[in-house]
């Protein structure tokens, strides 16, 4: 990822004069832009075809055309799909997962490498990917709370208009049931490899991890 | 959905693997994409001038037609390409409605044309973008006056078979229609100028008398000056009578204005003719006359810049309130501070506050009568200041007030313009939420209904039902169908929501069915069997009832549906009707009421009656509250 070229204006333009911080701020953020490195480069790191990619461009572009997205634009186009509830927070930890550098904006490599896990990785990638959305604070240990607020989350984009009516102690005994089944040795979190045992030995979940292969 | 985003909906689906690890059921099958074309490049040739895009582009909207088969019938063989002979400046535009999602709407265009290319090409209007819909807005009002008015140039033209009263009517209301009603215009102001004239000469003292002073010509001619009046007075009377025969809605046209000056300025007369000669009331009857200056208001019908002239007061009103509210306050401080002053000063006109007012505002004015002077050097002194600021506070704003009042104007039209448009801006983004919701809920029912037709109808239902909706959309329906699975709630509308709420409020015991007395426990409900608990929601219009099970053993899966039908079905069914009216469902689906992931889809209630309940028994079918919620049971 050191090919990035992230261009600012402001830098360019008159370097002698000092202007306060917060004009210059101003002006780079607004002027940022990026560009994604070539696409032989993207074709060896992900398992995208040539073709993939350039559709996956296309689209990304489109919706983003300075070519990162930020958290709000993000938290825009995902609640788009969910009328009904609010998507803003499970965004906010889809954001958060798919930032893998945490510079608080989502690049098109960002973007395509995650896609590439989701897409075309290995079981095993994917449900990497998934504990990694769910541990928030990426200390390797899924807590309780951490799956509440995912779970919560997850029961805020249904909305209020649900059938049967959505109780407040639903998402927590959602998570009981979870850390139930996750946490073999019951010391309150659930490590990567209780998990992608327990995953494996699910055969609901497996069987949904190959769902959206056919997706591009 | 917005199509806009539609390029991210793989993203999304993608995305939906977080859900997996943590939902208990199984996920329900994606739909497939049989149409496994290639993204290919389609050249639109618009008169000559070539655009190109690909067909993805085109198929966002697939209810214009562009984004439908409909291009279809203008696709040229030889050449390859779809050829429309249209204005290409326009198309541009419309093109670009394809590729960003937002519609704009060029500021050269002529608004008729523009409207002309939208219709055409299948686009709504209403959804062009913020940035030029104000200006679409304006145009098109602007058109549609212009039209309106020549209509009424036309409708000057006498319409046949208008009834005597009718024909009154027009005549009064615009006099050039007929000879007769041009008379009757000039002879009504000739005697509102009679009356004025008369009203104001009553007062000039005439020549004196013999034996008494100068005394105004009323009195010295009186019955001459009465008999004037009498005239007049019959003459507006006559007039008002007729127009209130004449009018077609008698009581708006007492309440309107000019109604009412007319009975203002004709009242006085009989009212002094009815009350008698005496003394006590005569006073009273004197201040009444006041009121017969009144008969010049009615020169308002007769000039067009007078009614303009009150119509702006009475817009700017709230200018001029506040204008007086200003001055108001000027005077106030000034007179009490110029009372004070002159308290001191013996022999002082200042004998209070309200008194100053007078000499603050002839001065403020800068009239200056002279009947009010200062008198001590303190009383000068403010008494300068104020005449100062007289100047400043009047004579200096009043030219920029004027063009406040124009500015401030057109500012507050414009206003209400915008806090109309955004009520209605809200209401579409509204529907626009609901719109995609509804059509989730709506191919849910179509999907379980797909369900059915799988094991008792033909193949062919199955498809022209699921033709009625565009792989994106499946792939959209299919994603919320995930969040469902994963969270074992399903998704309702407003309506069943209520009923919901209602119900549980009401219920008294649990049934009987094991998934309510597992319903604390989200898992029981959708994994194990896979019992819908429909039943409920009959009975919210009828409380006291409880709860009538379905049809269901304990070894059967059941799947219930309720499908709210628009007009009462009123078929018996049977197997072989199942069929019959899935196609016409099917047809419907396809015709008119579609749900489409169109910016604005307004969902139709779909006019079905699919009860294909010849398994277990005639369905159940409860009106309540006005619609009617069929039930169907299927294995």
């Amino acid at each position: 990822m050191d090919g990035k070229r992230v261009e600012t204006i402001s830098a360019r333009v008159d370097a002698a004069v000092s202007s306060p911080d917060s004009v210059e701020d101003e002006l780079e953020l607004s002027a940022v832009r990026h560009r994604p490195e070539g696409l032989e480069q993207l074709e060896a790191q992900t398992r995208f075809s040539r073709k993939e990619l350039q559709i996956l461009y296309r689209g990304f572009k489109n919706e983003c055309p300075s070519g990162v997205v930020n958290e709000e634009t993000f938290k825009d186009i995902y609640s788009q799909f969910f009328p009904q509830g609010d998507a803003s927070t499970y965004a906010h930890f889809l954001f958060n997962a798919f930032d893998t550098d945490h510079n608080g904006s989502v690049s098109f490599e960002d973007f395509v490498m995650g896609l590439s896990i989701l897409l075309r990785g290995t079981v095993q990638e994917k449900l990497n990917w998934a504990f990694n959305l769910y541990d928030i604070n990426k200390d390797g240990y899924i807590t309780k709370e951490e799956m509440l607020d995912i779970m919560k989350a997850i029961y805020d984009m249904m909305g209020k208009c649900t059938y049967p009516v959505l109780k407040e102690e639903t998402p927590r005994q959602h998570v009981e049931v979870f850390f139930q089944k996750m946490d073999k040795n019951k010391d309150g979190v659930v490590t990567i490899d209780e998990f992608i045992d327990c995953c494996q030995n699910d055969e609901n979940i497996m069987r949904s991890m190959h769902l959206f292969e056919n997706v591009l | 959905m917005a199509t806009g985003v539609a390029a991210w909906l793989p993203f999304a689906r993608a995305a939906a693997i977080g859900w997996m690890p943590v939902a208990n059921c199984p996920m329900p099958v994606a739909p497939r994409d049989n149409s496994k074309r290639q993204d290919e490049l389609i050249i639109l040739n618009v008169s000559g001038r070539r655009f190109q895009t690909w067909r993805t582009t085109l198929d966002r909207y697939p209810d214009t037609l562009l984004g439908s088969s409909e291009k279809d019938f203008f696709y040229n063989e030889e050449t390859k390409e779809y050829f429309f002979d249209r204005d290409p400046d326009a198309f541009r535009s419309i093109l670009n409605f394809y590729r960003t999602g937002k519609l704009h709407y060029p500021r050269h265009e002529c608004i008729s044309a523009y409207d002309e290319e939208l219709t055409f090409f299948g686009i709504i209007p209403e959804i062009i973008g913020d940035c030029c819909y104000e200006e679409y807005k304006d145009r098109k009002r602007e058109n549609l006056e212009r039209l309106q008015d020549d209509q009424e140039e036309n409708k000057d033209m006498k319409m046949p078979n208008m009834n005597f009263r009718e024909t009154m009517w027009r005549a009064f209301e615009n006099p050039h229609t007929s000879t007769m009603a041009l008379v009757f215009y000039y002879v009504t102001g000739f005697f509102i100028a009679i009356s004025v004239i008369t009203n104001v000469v009553e007062t000039v003292p005439c020549g004196s008398t013999a034996n008494q002073k100068d005394m105004p010509c009323g009195e010295r001619y009186t019955v001459a000056f009465f008999c004037m009046d009498t005239a007049c007075v019959m003459i507006f009377t006559v007039e008002y009578l007729m127009r209130l025969f004449a009018a077609p809605s008698r009581y708006r046209f007492m309440r309107s204005v000019m109604s009412i000056i007319d009975v203002v300025a004709i009242l006085p007369y009989y009212i002094g003719l009815v009350m008698t000669n005496n003394e006590d009331v005569s006073g009273a009857f004197v201040t009444l006359r006041v009121f017969r200056v009144f008969r010049i208001f009615k020169f308002s019908r007769h000039s067009q810049g007078l009614r303009i002239l009150g119509y702006t007061l009475k817009s700017c009103a709230s200018e001029l309130g506040f204008l007086l509210f200003s001055l108001t306050m000027a005077i106030i401080i000034f007179a009490t501070v110029m009372f004070y002053a002159e308290k001191g000063s013996s022999s002082s006109k200042f004998t209070s506050i309200p008194a100053s007012f007078w000499y603050t505002i002839v001065t403020m004015t800068t009239l200056g009568y002279g009947d009010m002077v200062p008198k001590t050097i303190a009383g000068k002194i403010f008494g300068s200041i104020c005449s100062l600021s007289g100047v400043l506070v009047i004579a200096l704003p009043v030219p920029v007030i004027v063009s406040n009042f124009s500015r401030i104007y057109h500012q507050n039209q414009r206003a209400d313009k915008r806090r109309a448009q955004k009520k209605a801006r809200l209401a579409r983004i509204r529907i626009a939420k609901s719109g995609s919701a509804n059509a989730f809920l709506q191919s849910k029912r179509n999907g379980l209904l797909n369900e059915l037709l799988e094991l008792t109808g033909t193949e062919e239902d199955e498809q022209k039902l699921t033709k009625s909706t565009s792989l994106l959309e499946s792939q959209h329906h299919h994603l919320l169908h995930c969040l469902e699975k994963t969270t074992a709630h399903e998704f309702v509308d407003e309506q069943m929501y209520e009923q919901n709420c209602l119900e549980t409020a009401l219920q008294t015991y649990p049934s009987r069915s094991p998934s309510i007395s597992s319903h604390d426990s989200s898992v029981g409900t959708c994994c194990g069997r896979r019992v819908k608990r429909n039943t409920p929601l009959p009975n919210a219009s009828t409380p006291s009832a409880h709860p009538i099970p379905t049809h269901q053993g304990p070894l059967q899966e059941l799947s219930a549906i309720h499908i709210q039908c628009g007009d009462p079905p009123s078929h018996s069914t049977s197997r072989s009707n199942l069929n019959l009216k899935t196609d016409d469902s099917g047809r419907i689906n396809c015709k008119g009421g579609r749900i489409t992931t169109a910016i604005i889809s307004l969902p139709t209630p779909p006019a079905l009656t699919p009860d294909g309940d010849g398994l277990h028994g005639p369905p159940q079918r409860r009106p309540s509250a006005g619609t009617n919620i069929v039930k169907v049971s299927a294995l």
